[in-house]
């Protein structure tokens, strides 16, 4: 079938350690392999070649990303490109629609992105728009966090009871691991309350975030699913909550991973960088991502990304439901809440970030901070928690800072309060600046590990499939930093599964995506299934047999990872 | 020997219950029996077997009485109709499903076209509200298992959401709400006493047109605020008492429909129940929902929301999406003269456009498609019979909460007739062609 | 002949709903909505018997429509025509550009028109098409 070897180029692997060696790389039948006899040549001679990047958290399809569309009509003001060729119109910022978001992170060399929260009972929905999104091979993480089967078999300690109904939700939403966000909290909100501390219980339940964290983990590995639990932990967003997220990163302490995926790690924190934060209120907010990158650095079980703030107006959305609204009576623009039921919430807010605001200026530098303390990149992923912090758009820029300290301290003097940032953090203090071997960790070979996906994606050994990015960068020159965002804003060519998406910087094909999802195989567990039935029956308004998302017009091109967690 | 299909959607209002049963016989083509659905529902499913069904397109002939044709004289005609105009109004959406909907918005693309669907005389000014102000919302099972105060504002769910109370909002017994309708007071706030109000607790017999008035007074009697002695026809002790109940519960919920989007205040009517509902949150748990009318209506709103960027009326005449409700609206179109071609689908304007809109139809080139004969299909110039999507065929619709729900096929269509969606595919290959794009 | 000023709205019922389901070129569907609900209070005013024909006038239009005691009332001033043809011969179109026709509360006239049909939907919408008088 289609040969290519693209020759000539600078290649950075982490996973074979080649840090920037002139390297060729073949592709055939849609995998890397070792030589091909008649392969389409591609000079890459003074350019930078690495796997397809990885986004192992973004919100950018589904119920809330919809609603944050729908309602923020400015979000497309003067940002439309219309129709061309075989090219769908395109439309939105912060919030694009999802033939924009397709094309924008080919054209960045991203090949597969990760939908983070997907609410159960609208699973057709996420489908749909993955469905919609071309070119990016996608998964979704299912909330279980604030569940009711959950809370209800956590509570009494059910390891395995929890097991079997993680496998069956997986299955009957064609999700791909299992997210926890604000546990407990989130149900708390269907009363109007919280958990902010791990500690709090969760009204009626009666059960802690604590024990729904430790309980989902013992219940991941009980399953050996390819990634760990996904955790956005409680309080997000407050001054002083680092010591809330202390407490949440501690509870991995112990536990080992079990998985034939090569994931080492138990515990994966989303956005960390809106939980590092110090101080009592806004007027004294400082950064905390030192303590909270060291214990990170120490051990060695959890993984993070970052969630880097970008300086823009943006749209919030996230199943904290409580802090949408909290953030909604902070900045009184608009709010929309969607409370779903046994199982989570949403909430959408549009935020700017202003550099006029010292606390923007803050979150900017707490996000580098965490990148530039961490020693391991390979366990400290890129992310905005697109679109909270930023859209992914600006991952080019967010590199620029990390490449580059005079970048950062072009954006400190432009602070307006820039005296208070610098007092409030420590990121004038840092020169360290990142290289492309740490960059291919944080956005390649990290998240394929982590997500257990590291024999598919995320690197260039013959066996892998055939992600490959192309950019026009030499490494060997010198670079004003903003030559770096332009160089990674634009792959010159992409090529996915073996398929050339981009040729000389242009979209030629929209590929053919395909959807992730984990299928976990338990014993079987008629108590679970009843449990199940009786829900249905009683407390849901959808019928059981109506829950499964099941049809080609949902997921024209599913791609299935067994997991065979029976004893 | 009959069978019995469970868990059936029925394919009416936003209500999408999907509780039905459906009787079918031996062979797989007849319906027997529906159980389950409401008089509506059950009318929809039993009227697809009519017999007196069209099931071939139909002109319109010079003297305006109608000729079968073919659907490839069908397909044809629609085709050179989207490639020949400047600017088609692509109008309803609304009855079919999701996947139809998709392949008529590439149509609109490539042919410069506005997409509209029916919440633009049903919930357009509810969609310009919550682009100024959001709305806390919920799915309708947190209604059924949490919810205690029950608030009915310019709707009347008797007649348009006929199972609606008694699947979600007044009588289930819930996991919170053990004593069902025990467990709820329930506020109906109408200028009529409806069928609905009979059922309240508390009713509100609001002057009619002076809703914007009522809601911004309760959200000053929430905080206590002066109000004076009467406001919209009611006494202001009734409204500080409303507002005190309302405070009093543990989550509530606003349900509104047409009283409040339609009369002319029209969105400030729904800005200012949001921003009541908004304002509720300070002392309780309380969320707000429209009540969808169309069963899929949301559906068009949420692909058109993904893959454009906008709700509805969505003008693509210049190749990407515009939105501007008064301007890309289908009314105004019409009226001003703005669009040269119209493509109805899954609605009937003909039936509810105000007349001077419907007369606009009439004299340009038009097709209808429409499994029923309607005031729509019998004023344009072609009719285009297609399956009943939820009985004939399934596809995905969105309940009024935004739920997906996969609706079913129960019996087979008509011999040779086709889908919504296969129709329109014939359509966007011909339109394709003649456009010279791929 | 006494004519009556009345506060026109418009909404659904459910014989609209099942009569639209059952097919609008149907008799039931002028049944279901080619009438105007009247207030008792309405109709001494107005000096016609229930279940006769009167004609509803607008700044926007005209209909013959058949006179019924209200269903859900009382709403003294109200006068209520399910959605439809006939209702939409007579409300106001003006979208004050918001896109939404002003379905509910047009002011109106009502007269007995005893003498005058009530049209067919379907009919009554072929006739404004062509510009005929209704």
């Amino acid at each position: 079938m289609s040969e290519y070897l693209i020759k000539n180029g600078f290649v950075f692997d982490p996973t074979q350690k080649i840090n920037g060696d002139v390297k060729d790389v073949a592709i055939q039948d849609g995998k890397i392999v070792d030589k091909v006899a008649k392969p389409k040549v591609i000079d890459a001679k003074g350019m930078t070649v690495m796997a397809g990047a990885l986004d192992i958290h973004a919100h950018v399809a589904g119920p809330k990303v919809n609603i944050g569309r729908i309602f923020r009509p400015e979000d497309k003001l003067f940002n439309e490109t219309p129709r061309k060729g075989m090219m769908r119109s395109e439309g939105g910022f912060s919030i694009p629609t999802t033939y924009r978001t397709g094309y924008a992170y080919a054209r960045m060399g991203y090949t597969t992105v990760m939908e983070a929260a997907m609410p159960p009972l609208f699973a057709r929905h996420v489908h749909e728009e993955i469905r919609d999104t071309p070119i990016i091979d996608e998964g979704a993480y299912p909330v279980f966090g604030n569940n009711w089967f959950v809370l209800e078999y956590l509570k009494n300690r059910e390891i395995e009871n929890t097991a079997a109904y993680i496998a069956w939700l997986l299955r009957v939403t064609r999700g791909f691991a299992v997210k926890l966000v604000n546990p407990g909290g989130t149900e708390a909100w269907g009363w109007g309350l919280n958990c902010l501390q791990v500690t709090d219980p969760v009204p009626y339940f009666d059960i802690t975030p604590e024990e729904i964290i430790k309980g989902l983990i013992e219940a991941n590995e009980y399953l050996g699913l390819p990634h760990s639990i996904h955790l956005h932990g409680n309080n997000l967003g407050n001054p002083g909550n680092y010591t809330t997220t202390l407490d949440t990163l501690k509870l991995a302490e112990g536990y080992k991973a079990k998985n034939n995926f090569g994931r080492d790690v138990v515990m994966h924190h989303t956005h960390i960088q809106f939980h590092s934060y110090g101080g009592t209120k806004w007027a004294d907010f400082e950064s905390k991502a030192k303590e909270v990158a060291d214990y990170v650095n120490r051990q060695k079980n959890i993984s993070i990304d970052v969630g880097f703030v970008t300086l823009d107006e943006t749209t919030t959305m996230t199943a904290d439901g409580p802090f949408e609204h909290h953030l909604t009576e902070l900045n009184h623009l608009k709010w929309a809440n969607a409370d779903v039921e046994l199982e989570t919430a949403a909430g959408v807010v549009p935020y700017i970030y202003s550099p006029d605001i010292f606390v923007s200026g803050v979150q900017w530098a707490v996000g580098l901070e965490i990148a530039l303390f961490s020693k391991d990149m390979m366990r400290c992923h890129l992310t905005t928690d697109h679109p909270n912090a930023g859209p992914f758009t600006r991952y080019p820029r967010v590199l620029k800072w990390l490449m580059s300290q005079k970048a950062r301290d072009e954006q400190i003097k432009a602070f307006k309060a820039s005296d208070k940032v610098v007092s409030q953090s420590q990121i004038a203090e840092i020169d360290r600046e990142l290289t492309l071997f740490e960059v291919a960790q944080m956005t390649r070979a990290g998240p394929a590990k982590v997500l257990g996906l590291s024999h598919m994606y995320g690197g260039l050994k013959p066996g892998l499939d055939a992600d490959v990015a192309v950019y026009d960068f030499n490494p060997e020159k010198e670079h004003k930093p903003d030559e770096i965002e332009k160089a990674f804003s634009h792959v010159k060519f992409l090529w996915k599964t073996g398929t050339p998406i981009i040729t000389d910087g242009e979209i030629i094909s929209h590929g053919n995506k395909r959807t992730l999802w984990v299928n976990p195989k338990v014993n079987e567990n008629p108590q679970v299934m009843r449990d199940i039935h009786d829900k249905f029956l009683k407390f849901y308004t959808v019928t059981e047999k109506n829950y499964e998302v099941t049809g080609k017009h949902f997921i024209p091109n599913p791609f299935v990872i067994e997991v065979d967690a029976t004893r | 020997m009959t069978k019995t299909i469970t868990d059936v959607i029925c394919p009416f209002c936003g209500t999408l219950c999907d509780d039905i049963e459906v009787v079918v016989s031996d062979d797989g083509k007849k319906i027997v029996e529906v159980m389950n659905a409401c008089a509506i529902g059950y009318e929809k499913f039993h009227h697809s077997q009519a017999t007196d069904r069209a099931t071939r397109p139909r002109m319109q002939q010079a003297d305006g009485s109608y000729k079968e044709v073919s659907y490839d004289e069908a397909v044809e005609y629609t085709a050179q109709m989207f490639a020949k105009s400047k600017k088609t109004l692509m109008y309803g959406w609304s009855s079919t499903n999701c996947e139809a909907q998709s392949v008529g918005h590439e149509i609109a693309e490539i042919c410069g076209s506005v997409v509209d669907n029916t919440a633009t005389v049903c919930h357009g000014t509810t969609l310009i509200a919550v682009q100024d102000v959001g709305i806390p919302s919920c799915t309708l099972g947190e209604i059924k298992n949490r919810a205690d105060r029950i608030l009915f504002w310019g709707c009347n769910p008797a007649h348009a959401h006929p199972r609606h109370m008694s699947r979600y909002s007044i009588f289930p017994r819930g996991f919170f709400t053990g004593k069902g309708q025990h467990s709820r007071k329930v506020v109906v706030v109408d200028p009529r006493p409806t069928d609905t109000s009979k059922m309240a607790d508390y009713y509100f017999q609001v002057e009619q047109g002076r809703d914007y008035e009522l809601l911004q007074a309760f959200r000053a009697a929430l905080k206590h605020e002066w109000l004076p002695d009467v406001v919209a026809g009611i006494p202001k002790e009734r409204i500080y008492e409303g507002a005190d109940m309302l405070k009093a519960g543990r989550f509530g919920i606003i349900f509104f429909g047409m009283g409040v989007t339609q009369t002319l205040s029209k969105n400030h009517n729904i800005d200012a129940a949001i921003m009541l509902t908004k304002d509720l949150n300070e002392y309780t748990k309380f969320n707000i929902m429209p009540m969808r009318g169309h069963y899929n209506v949301t559906g068009s709103g949420e692909v058109l929301g993904w893959q454009f960027g906008f709700p509805y009326a969505v003008d693509i005449s210049r190749g990407f999406a515009r939105y501007n409700p008064g301007d890309t609206t289908s009314n105004d179109l019409l009226m001003r003269g703005d669009v040269d071609s119209v493509f109805v689908i899954a609605s009937d304007p003909g039936a509810h456009f105000p007349w001077t809109s419907v007369k606009k139809i009439s004299e340009l080139p038009s097709v209808a498609v429409d499994p029923h004969f309607t005031p729509t299909t019998e004023i344009c110039k072609l009719h285009v019979p297609v399956a009943f999507v939820g009985i004939e065929v399934g596809g995905n619709a969105y309940r009024m909460d935004n739920v997906p729900i996969d609706t079913r096929k129960v019996v087979d269509p008509p011999e040779g007739m086709l889908t919504d969606e296969q129709f329109l595919e014939k359509v966007l290959h011909r339109v394709k062609e003649l456009k010279g794009v791929h | 002949m006494p004519k009556i000023q009345l506060n026109l709205i418009t909404g659904r019922t459910i014989q609209q709903g099942v009569a639209i389901e059952g097919g609008k070129e149907k008799p039931r569907y002028r049944e279901a909505c080619g009438i105007i609900e009247l207030d008792p209070s309405d109709f001494e005013k107005l000096g016609a018997w229930r279940n006769t024909n009167v004609r509803v006038t607008s700044a926007h239009g005209s209909v013959v429509v058949k006179a019924i005691d209200a269903t859900q009332g009382p709403h003294p001033g109200l006068g209520w025509i399910p959605m439809g043809p006939w209702a939409n011969s007579v409300v106001n179109p003006n979208t004050y550009s918001t896109g939404m026709p002003t379905f509910k509360g047009t002011p109106v006239e009502v007269e007995p028109a005893s003498n005058e049909p009530v049209l067919l939907g379907i009919e009554l919408v072929q006739r404004y098409c062509r510009g005929d008088k209704k």
